[in-house]
């Protein structure tokens, strides 16, 4: 089931238009990675989830239910520019976020108090932001969004100001929140970190969706039919012994073994590379090459600026 | 609802707690206090005990000099003996001053002269030329065969008493002094803190804005909730701190009128009164007329300070204080919305700062002629009506008048917060963004 859907969401400015009919649906307890470079719209639409800003055209659903005001409560929002009172004591002003996402005031004490502690920022509950490092900021951050135990959290460049054991931190309370039962709404340009947490992933390039779906599918999709074959045994040209139409990619020698990124014609088989080779050389590891989410991204958005110039409208 | 009282809560608190709030709330009232005990004390202090030799060559002021006259601690002595010896035990110090009254050549008024050491203060000047003006004209009528019954009966006194008569037949004696005074100063304090006010939502809007936590408290509230919140929080910051004011104003003086009764007492004027009549054509009595009715009005002033009708002063000062902060201060956080530090804020400040401005000056003209059509139009007119109605409102304005102006001002402040609300939406969720009157316009045109 899909826990959040847009249909055809458009959000235009003055001068240009920020969302163009665009779609997402959202699977139940997966973390969603949106992703798009800067200026696509990710902010925009991530606005929109949170009813900060209203939609020119296209319906929102949470739970099957037309989005509306009481839905704030059931969503953590935690945006990339994000800041705290400067001269409001730390723990005043976690009460004060928690309450305004109607969290009681003798529950969010309870609640934050095991937070504060599990971030080990207990000791800074009477101090101002302002004497607080960044990093330490951000717990503060993460905490009062997370505070109301929301069904759908949206993290918007969540590790951004943070170390990597903080960051580690973060990671971990994601997991588990998600293996409590939350959804995670992921926005970031850290394509390490969607490989390692994202489940599904949306693509946004001005203004418009240009991919959707789970990464393994789309890993799939945008194979290249090339393999990584590690040996040793044979130091001559191993192109030579292929026939028309693999391409060496990159060759390498870490500690007398070999390692060749070969690309294969369409139509052959990995099977078919194997056999031309194995007589020749003593293979050691022989894996697919499938493409990072980084290449992907970078293909599908200049695949995206190439047709742009192509038809300029 | 729930959620706009929390933010309310967090404005008031966050504000009221801070030393700048405490320190001004009582700093306040023991300067409104001061403005009116320190005139009574300057006419205490004056006061010293001094005593005086009298070398009277003449004779006819012999016991006229009366002691400790209206409590103004002189002493008057007979001195024996020649002016010159007088003058060296001034010089020593043994007495304060020699007052030589030599003998006039023929039908001349005697010309006195005080020798003292230092400057003597004016009370004294002014009491021996009263006395001896007194006994010359005594002298000067009986030689001309009028009585001083005679001179009393021929006499004009004329004083002018204004008395207000409102609708239920009720009349009341006013002062016009007293009304201007109290209209200007409750405008002032309606100007200065729509200003301090209106500037602090200003501040904590663009505060919220450049430390960003604007967009982690409008994903749980309306952009609208959080300005009203803020706007109506500061609102019961300076509501607080009038009513402090007011209370503690009158309760220092409340405490120095207890303490000190007979500084209070205003009607202790007919001594006055007795040397405005008797020395009313002699050269020196324009000046004595003059300081005299200066006390007369003053006196009249706080005596009628505390027969003003206060539960009306104090509740339209309050409507129309509300009114106008609410107004305004819409527009101010419209102005931190929009900008995004603070030296970009001068451009927009000046055309909310202009009705104001022209509002603080037009109240002198407007005092002049509190029923004229400028009186009526400014105090009608939302933008300027919170300072305008307030000079107006001691000279008895028309009731319908007054609801008029009321009803604008709310029509006003909801148009200016509908305004206030579209460019703050906007406003506060864009960043490194030059922003001019068109671009506002733009903001205020989106739909949505």
């Amino acid at each position: 089931m899909d826990i959040f859907v847009a249909k055809e969401v458009t959000k235009r400015y003055a001068a240009q238009t920020a969302l163009n009919k665009v779609s997402i649906n959202v699977p139940e307890n997966s973390i969603y990675g949106l992703l798009g470079p800067n200026g696509a719209g990710k902010t925009t639409l991530i606005r929109i989830i949170n009813q900060i800003i209203a939609p020119d055209e296209g319906e929102l659903f949470l739970f099957g239910e037309k989005l509306q005001p009481k839905h704030t409560a059931l969503i953590g929002y935690l945006p990339e520019e994000r800041g705290l009172y400067k001269k409001m004591p730390v723990g005043e002003q976690a009460l004060y976020l928690s309450q305004l996402k109607g969290v009681s005031r003798a529950d969010a004490l309870k609640k934050l108090k095991v937070l504060f502690e599990k971030f080990e920022i207990q000791d800074w509950w009477t101090k101002n932001v302002e004497e607080l490092s960044k990093g330490m900021q951000q717990k503060v951050q993460f905490i009062v969004t997370i505070i109301h135990e929301p069904k759908l959290l949206i993290f918007d460049e969540p590790f951004s100001g943070f170390d990597p054991i903080n960051a580690t931190l973060i990671r971990d309370e994601i997991l588990e929140l998600r293996r409590k039962g939350a959804t995670v709404i992921f926005s970031t340009h850290n394509m390490a970190s969607v490989e390692e947490l994202c489940d599904d992933i949306a693509l946004i390039n001005k203004s418009k969706k240009i991919l959707e779906g789970k990464v393994t599918d789309i890993k799939k999709t945008y194979r290249s039919n090339s393999y990584e074959l590690s040996y040793n045994g044979y130091s001559g040209n191993l192109l030579s012994l292929l026939p028309q139409g693999y391409t060496m990619l990159e060759e390498s020698t870490v500690d007398h073994l070999l390692t060749a990124k070969i690309k294969l014609p369409i139509e052959e088989s990995p099977n078919a590379l194997l056999q031309l080779v194995l007589p020749h050389v003593e293979v050691h590891a022989f894996k697919e090459m499938l493409p990072s989410m980084n290449d992907i991204f970078i293909e599908k958005v200049n695949e995206n600026r190439e047709t742009k110039t192509v038809n300029p409208s | 609802m729930n959620k706009i009282s929390l933010i309310i809560k967090r404005e008031y608190l966050s504000r009221v707690r801070k030393k700048s709030f405490i320190i001004m709330t009582l700093l306040g009232p023991i300067l409104m206090a001061a403005i009116i005990i320190v005139p009574i004390f300057i006419g205490m202090t004056s006061h010293t005990k001094h005593t005086i030799m009298v070398l009277d060559e003449t004779g006819w002021f012999q016991g006229k000099f009366k002691n400790n006259v209206d409590d103004n601690g002189l002493t008057f002595l007979k001195f024996t003996g020649l002016e010159n010896a007088g003058k060296d035990s001034v010089k020593a110090g043994k007495y304060y001053a020699l007052l030589y009254i030599a003998k006039p050549e023929g039908k001349m008024s005697p010309q006195p002269i005080i020798y003292a050491e230092k400057q003597p203060d004016i009370n004294i000047k002014n009491y021996v030329s009263s006395t001896m003006e007194k006994e010359v004209e005594k002298t000067k009528l009986a030689e001309q065969g009028i009585t001083p019954e005679q001179l009393k009966a021929l006499k004009a006194d004329i004083t002018v008493t204004t008395i207000n008569i409102n609708e239920s037949g009720k009349e009341e004696k006013s002062s016009t002094e007293l009304a201007m005074g109290l209209g200007y100063i409750s405008s002032l304090i309606i100007y200065m803190f729509i200003f301090i006010y209106g500037v602090q939502v200003m501040r904590g809007v663009l505060e919220e804005k450049t430390s960003r936590i604007v967009e982690v408290i409008i994903s749980s509230v309306k952009p609208f909730q959080l300005m009203m919140g803020k706007i109506l929080g500061i609102a019961l910051v300076c509501l607080t701190q009038v009513l402090l004011w007011i209370v503690l104003t009158t309760t220092i003086i409340t405490v120095f009128k207890t303490a000190m009764p007979d500084k209070f007492n205003f009607s202790q004027t007919t001594q006055i009164s007795k040397i405005n009549t008797t020395s009313s054509n002699t050269t020196s009595a324009p000046k004595i007329q003059a300081t005299s009715s200066d006390k007369q009005i003053g006196n009249d002033m706080l005596s009628s300070l505390f027969k003003v009708n206060y539960v009306l002063e104090i509740s339209m000062f309050i409507l129309f204080f509300l009114g106008g902060y609410l107004l305004y201060s819409a527009l101010f956080a419209a102005i931190g919305a929009a900008v995004d530090n603070e030296t970009d804020i001068q451009q927009f400040m000046l055309p909310i700062t202009v009705p104001l401005i022209i509002s603080i000056v037009a109240a002198q003209a407007v005092m002049q002629n509190p029923d004229g059509p400028l009186a009526f139009w400014l105090s009608i007119i939302p933008f300027t009506s919170p300072i305008i109605m307030m000079v107006r409102l001691p000279f008895n304005v028309p009731t319908e008048q007054i609801v008029l102006s009321l009803s604008l001002l709310v029509l006003g402040f909801i148009g200016t917060t509908w305004i206030a609300a579209k460019v703050y939406r906007t406003g506060i969720l864009m960043y490194g963004k030059k922003v001019n009157y068109k671009e506002l316009w733009k903001w205020i045109m989106y739909k949505g």
